[in-house]
């Protein structure tokens, strides 16, 4: 294997392991820390089906946003989508097309929905960085990783266009190297710079989920006043923290 | 009037852009060292406040998810920008609750994350100063902690945490707000907000029942400390004196008779607000909670009804069974606290209540959510009773209605900009600014509707809006009670009335 192989494949294993550990352990954080009152925003739902509906429609329809701002809602939501629909065409990368799912994954609609994905997410993250430069407010609220963030993801969509739409890569090494780090067995990186570029800037994402902003992915599920049943007169509601207070409470 | 100006009302909202430190300067009394030792924090700023403050963050994170989760997750999206009343009011950037919370953020980033310890230009994060401790004291008593962010971020981020979070990191290190301070410490001694006293307070109601006897003819009771009634109504001190508190505590009275129920206010517990939730102190909403338990236990009565009021009924519908439950002891077959609208709802659906509409035939009302009411609580048993509710008894009272502009009412509701702990003549400037929104949607409806009176179900909101209402070029008295709207039109038993005018169908 090349010197360049070797050093993106050590990238990519610790990339994925940052991943998992950094989120892991954040997720974990979050697990651990007690809502010690009830702080649902109201009007709530009052069951754990309600909730889970609540919760179901703010991560699949952005509500909240929604109700908030059309034209943050429309790139945010776009953006997001586009994104889900990449993540799927890629998935060819690592299964084949021998099984059930890799047959869905070859499916035309599957890739070119993916393929054409690419234009709605950049659409996307120009509008959010159109308001992050253009709308007052939102400019001043923007700190330099705000605009790095999106430039980030800006540069990794027009590589992987670059590449599906100009000048194509050879798939089948691609995916021998993807499938070689899941594998354990590492393959040769595809020497093309259009994919180096996209791969490393991935790597990069990876590395920065956990001490960033994209921690809002776990973070959605685990808000308070979005998670939270609407039943404090039904159930008390103490944290292991609040235990000894209970115990020792009163006036007399 | 006072040293600053009072916000030109719009024809239609407008999205202000912004002024750099427009507000800068504005911050409550700091509290005495006597009004920081009742409520156990050090009378003044410690020697080490910076490590106590981090320290104190730390350990707030390892308790409240909410703190941890909200500090992560903001992508700074803006959407949150433009919802804050105090940021339409005043156009300070601060005032943006995401601009709000990165006050605190940005040293959350310094001290307890990566990005922040190794790259804090990057990510906008900064030492903890004196500049920004006093930043902090500023702009944290700035927010009403009234939560319409919440509704509007894609997260649910809810500022009212943050703030919370600041004022007890703040309360910590010794550097305390002397208006809710002073007040949580009268509530430890006396048991309310006033430091009233029971022979004082005797004498208030003895004097409300004459009054009332005066003008109907009925002899109402307004029963304090009477062991064994069935109902402990707890209701916000100012509903003893202030106007037009007072006429919705004779609204109360008046259902209370009518309904044939035996009740008692207590004098050990007469406070329904609890401003420990302003300041973010578990403990100390705890103990002011704690009393309005022991006064039940000892009075020995099978309900509690609260009173109007909005932090209060949060405390009370969200927090009582925690703090201060369970309430096993009380009768089970009705919700526990109960409040005062839902007796009086229930009462109407059974048609246990007489009224003459048309006693309120002059006025044509219009209501304001109390944002603690609207966003934190519920009545009755569906999603939205409070918004429904309080609206189907004014309904049921008088015959005009007519709600404000939808984006400024129920769910999105604007703050009277008087709540959180900032209704205190040293914030005046923040207070009336802060209601320019909600003064703006009612000047809409006065303008378009004729509307004469707009009825609240808030201590807070009334005493605001009272104060607030004359900058705006309205009248102090366009704000009523809910219950003063009942009270108006409530046929007592045995009441002389026009029998012409009287409108015999309860519904
Ligand atoms: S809680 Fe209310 S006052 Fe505070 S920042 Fe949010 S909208 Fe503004
Ligand atoms: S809406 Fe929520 S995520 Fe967006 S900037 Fe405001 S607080 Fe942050």
């Amino acid at each position: 294997m090349s010197a360049l192989s070797v050093s993106y494949v050590i990238l990519f294993y610790a990339a994925i392991g940052i991943l998992v550990v950094g989120l892991g352990s954040r997720i974990l954080r979050y697990v651990k820390t007690p809502a010690p009152l009830k702080i649902p925003t109201m009007p709530a739902p009052v069951t754990k089906s309600g909730v889970v509906m609540r919760l179901g429609r703010e991560v699949v329809f952005f509500e909240s946003l929604f109700k908030s701002n059309k034209w943050t809602w429309i790139f945010g939501w776009l953006f997001h989508v586009s994104l889900l629909l990449a993540f799927f065409r890629h998935l060819r990368y690592v299964i084949g097309p021998d099984n059930i799912l890799g047959m869905l994954i070859g499916l035309e609609i599957v890739q070119s929905f993916g393929k054409y994905a690419s234009y709605t997410m950049v659409i996307g993250l120009l509008g959010l960085l159109g308001r992050r430069l253009f709308v007052e407010r939102v400019r001043y609220i923007s700190s330099p990783s705000d605009y790095l963030m999106l430039l980030l993801l800006l540069s990794i969509a027009a590589t992987g266009m670059l590449m599906t739409f100009v000048s194509h890569i050879d798939i089948m090494q691609l995916r021998d190297f993807a499938v070689g780090l899941f594998i354990l067995q590492p393959a040769n990186v595809p020497d093309s710079p259009l994919i180096l570029i996209h791969l490393a800037l991935v790597a990069l994402l990876m590395i920065i989920f956990p001490v960033s902003k994209l921690l809002h992915a776990p973070g959605v599920f685990f808000s308070p006043t979005r998670n939270q049943v609407d039943n404090a007169r039904e159930q008390r509601h103490i944290a292991d923290w609040a235990v000894p207070l209970d115990e020792t409470r009163g006036n007399k | 009037m006072a040293d600053f100006e009072t916000p030109v009302l719009q024809k239609y909202p407008v999205i202000p852009s912004i002024t750099i430190d427009a507000m800068k300067d504005s911050a409550p009394f700091v509290a005495k060292p006597e009004h920081q030792d009742p409520l156990g924090f050090p009378g003044e700023l410690v020697d080490d406040w910076k490590d106590r403050a981090i320290e104190k963050m730390g350990e707030l994170l390892g308790k409240y998810r909410s703190f941890q989760v909200y500090l992560d997750s903001c992508v700074k999206c803006g959407a949150c920008t433009d919802k804050c009343h105090y940021f339409l009011g005043t156009t300070d950037p601060k005032n943006m609750p995401v601009a709000r919370q990165d006050l605190l953020r940005s040293v959350y980033r310094r001290y307890f994350t990566f990005a922040g310890k190794y790259f804090p230009k990057l990510v906008g994060a900064r030492d903890l100063t004196k500049e920004v401790l006093d930043e902090w004291y500023s702009y944290f008593h700035q927010c009403s902690q009234c939560r319409r962010c919440s509704v509007y971020c894609p997260y649910g981020i809810d500022t009212a945490e943050i703030s919370m979070a600041a004022r007890e990191i703040l309360d910590s290190v010794g550097v305390g707000q002397k208006y809710c301070n002073e007040i949580i410490a009268k509530v430890h001694k006396v048991g309310n907000n006033l430091g009233l006293p029971e022979p004082a307070l005797k004498d208030t109601l003895e004097g409300l029942e004459e009054d009332i006897e005066d003008d109907t003819g009925v002899k109402v009771r307004l029963p304090l400390d009477e062991k064994g009634a069935d109902i402990l109504l707890i209701t916000p001190s100012a509903d003893f004196f202030a106007e037009p508190h007072i006429d919705g505590l004779i609204g109360y009275a008046k259902v209370f008779h009518e309904a044939g129920v035996s009740w008692t206010l207590s004098s050990y517990a007469s406070e329904a607000a609890n401003f420990g939730m302003f300041i973010g102190s578990y403990e100390n909403m705890q103990k002011v909670a704690m009393r309005i338990r022991e006064a039940a236990l000892d009075l020995g009565v099978k309900r509690i009804v609260h009173g109007e009021c909005g932090h209060a009924w949060r405390v009370a519908y969200s927090f009582w069974n925690t703090l201060a439950g369970p309430f096993d002891f009380l009768d089970p077959n009705y919700p526990v606290p109960q409040h005062i609208c839902e007796f009086t709802y229930d009462l109407i659906q059974k048609n246990k209540l007489r009224f003459d509409k048309s006693q309120n035939d002059h006025r044509v009302v219009t209501f304001h959510d109390s944002c603690n009411v609207a966003r934190a609580t519920r009545m009755g048993d569906k999603p939205g009773g409070q918004f429904e509710i309080p609206r189907a008894i004014i309904k049921t009272v008088c015959n005009n209605y007519v709600d404000m502009d939808p984006d400024t009412i129920k769910e999105g509701t604007y703050c009277c900009g008087g709540g959180g702990g900032l209704l205190t003549d040293d914030l005046m400037e923040i207070r009336v600014k802060g209601a320019m929104p909600r003064m703006q949607a009612l000047n809409e409806v006065v303008e378009e509707h004729g509307v004469t009176n707009m009825a609240a179900i808030c201590a807070i909101c009334k005493s605001q809006f009272t104060k607030v209402l004359p900058y705006y070029k309205m009248g102090m008295d366009m704000i009523v009670s809910v219950h003063q709207l009942v009270s108006d039109a409530l046929i007592l038993t045995g009441q002389e009335v026009d029998d012409d005018e009287a409108d015999e169908d309860a519904a």
